[in-house]
């Protein structure tokens, strides 16, 4: 699995231009995500899933990134921005605006490893992710004890 | 006018306490638009703070409760239908306290039990209706009455307009949304950018319009949000952004001020501007920078918006 210091790297390279196509670049941005997505199911201890949702490896893994922490909602739509990408860029890859959209979404990418990461660093940062929180608390309020 | 129009042309307005600090640009610019508009606002009496993020992470049944209060106030005290918050994290505090009246009896019994001890009326699920600035502007004007109000113009301004988390998520406690055409997105939100797209803006195409902005990380590790933050405008300036537009407190003082320290600690400067979108429409109602608060924001965009003769 590359490291964390390694996935940061790639995304710097492939934000400046890796000379590689689109289309492989489009995928290996993918590929980078899950491996974000992996530390942070690795660091739950957890097996990170081999499934795929609507035919994203990394759909599935931030899914199962989400399971009793919902604080992980956070980074949904980063994720589904990158799928979106993907298949805009692997779907035409000739169109006029190829090279900006690879870029946006080297950038969306950059997002979620600054996301995840963060959240790593700083343990149960996530509780104070304010849009997430469950809404359903296990534990009993204070107001009902 | 129609019913639906007519629902929005007086709100109880609940401003919550970051418009009335750090926000008072995004406070002022609200009440001078609606003016502009002819959209009345009634302050909710008394008004107490929504919970925010302080209270919910400590009770979150408390946190429901207070912002009952202020829902319970405007239903019971000021007899109005709708309470409007412009601030994402109010606006996302009462549709969870509606959402939790409505489905946790659990609440429903503290919330009652707190509003008799406080002495005033239980808010009961469905007496208000909570909306957020934009669904005020896009419900009660819409694109085209905006248009027909216009005094000046946003001229080809790009801008990239960035909703936050707070709006959209979780999407459950937002049920009116996703409903189709004439209804928010919880995925790819768009009222703002039709209604400044309506004021002749141009909308860049923006991948992180609800990515985080490192918010509550702001205090707790500064430099994960920095660096949040940071992206998000350079993506903003990748996509042809000259603007940020916003619509929550937390996220434009968070990009504000992030921006400062992207470029003191990380030598990382960046030059998109940061405006509410209600400081944007109002120039373009033909409100001064003044009235709309320019000069409050820590961005200092007001040579910028006269070089581009929207100011």
């Amino acid at each position: 699995m590359r490291s964390l210091a390694e996935i940061e790297q790639r995304l710097d390279e492939l934000e400046a231009g890796a000379g590689v196509s689109c289309t492989v670049a489009a995928a290996e941005l993918v590929e980078l995500g899950e491996a974000v997505l992996e530390h942070w199911v690795n660091a739950k201890g957890l097996a990170p899933t081999q499934d795929t949702r609507e035919g994203f490896r990394l759909l599935a893994l931030h899914r199962q990134g989400c399971t009793d922490d919902p604080s992980f909602n956070a980074c949904r739509e980063t994720c589904r921005e990158l799928a979106y990408h993907h298949n805009l860029l692997t779907s035409d890859a000739e169109h006029p605006a190829t090279p900006q959209r690879l870029l946006m979404m080297a950038m969306v990418a950059r997002h979620l490893f600054l996301f995840v990461t963060g959240k790593m660093q700083v343990a149960a940062l996530g509780d104070f992710c304010c849009a997430s929180r469950p809404i359903r608390q296990q534990a009993e309020s204070r107001e009902t004890g | 006018m129609s019913t639906a129009k007519g629902k929005y042309q007086k709100v109880a307005y609940y401003p919550g306490c970051a418009l009335e600090g750090t926000a008072h640009s995004y406070n002022r610019s609200t009440q001078q638009v609606g003016k502009a508009l002819g959209l009345d606002l009634v302050e909710v009496k008394n008004w107490n703070c929504c919970g925010a993020m302080e209270v919910k992470n400590i009770d979150p049944k408390l946190q429901t409760y207070l912002s009952s209060r202020v829902m319970a106030i405007a239903a019971s005290e000021m007899k109005m239908d709708v309470v409007m918050a412009p601030c994402n994290g109010c606006y996302h505090n009462l549709k969870k306290a509606e959402y939790d009246l409505a489905h946790d009896p659990a609440s429903v019994q503290v919330v009652d039990r707190l509003s008799k001890k406080a002495g005033h009326a239980t808010y009961e699920a469905g007496q208000v209706e909570t909306i957020h600035a934009l669904d005020w502007i896009m419900h009660g004007i819409g694109e085209d009455g905006l248009k027909q109000r216009l005094k000046g113009s946003l001229q080809g301004l790009k801008v990239a307009n960035y909703y936050g988390c707070m709006y959209t998520r979780p999407r459950h406690i937002f049920p009116e949304k996703d409903k189709g055409p004439g209804t928010e997105s919880t995925s790819k939100p768009h009222f703002m950018d039709d209604l400044l797209g309506a004021a002749g803006a141009v909308n860049v195409e923006f991948p992180l319009k609800t990515a985080c902005c490192g918010g509550a990380h702001t205090l707790s590790d500064s430099d994960t949000s920095t660096k949040l933050v940071l992206n998000i405008l350079r993506t903003a300036e990748a996509a042809g952004a000259e603007v940020i537009a916003t619509e929550c407190p937390t996220c434009h003082s968070g990009l504000e001020m992030h921006q400062v320290r992207a470029e003191k600690k990380f030598n990382q400067p960046t030059k998109v501007k940061i405006l509410y979108f209600t400081q944007l429409l109002g120039l373009a109602l033909g409100l001064s920078p003044r009235q709309v608060g320019v000069h409050e924001n820590i961005s200092d965009s007001l040579g910028f918006l006269r070089e581009k003769g929207i100011a």
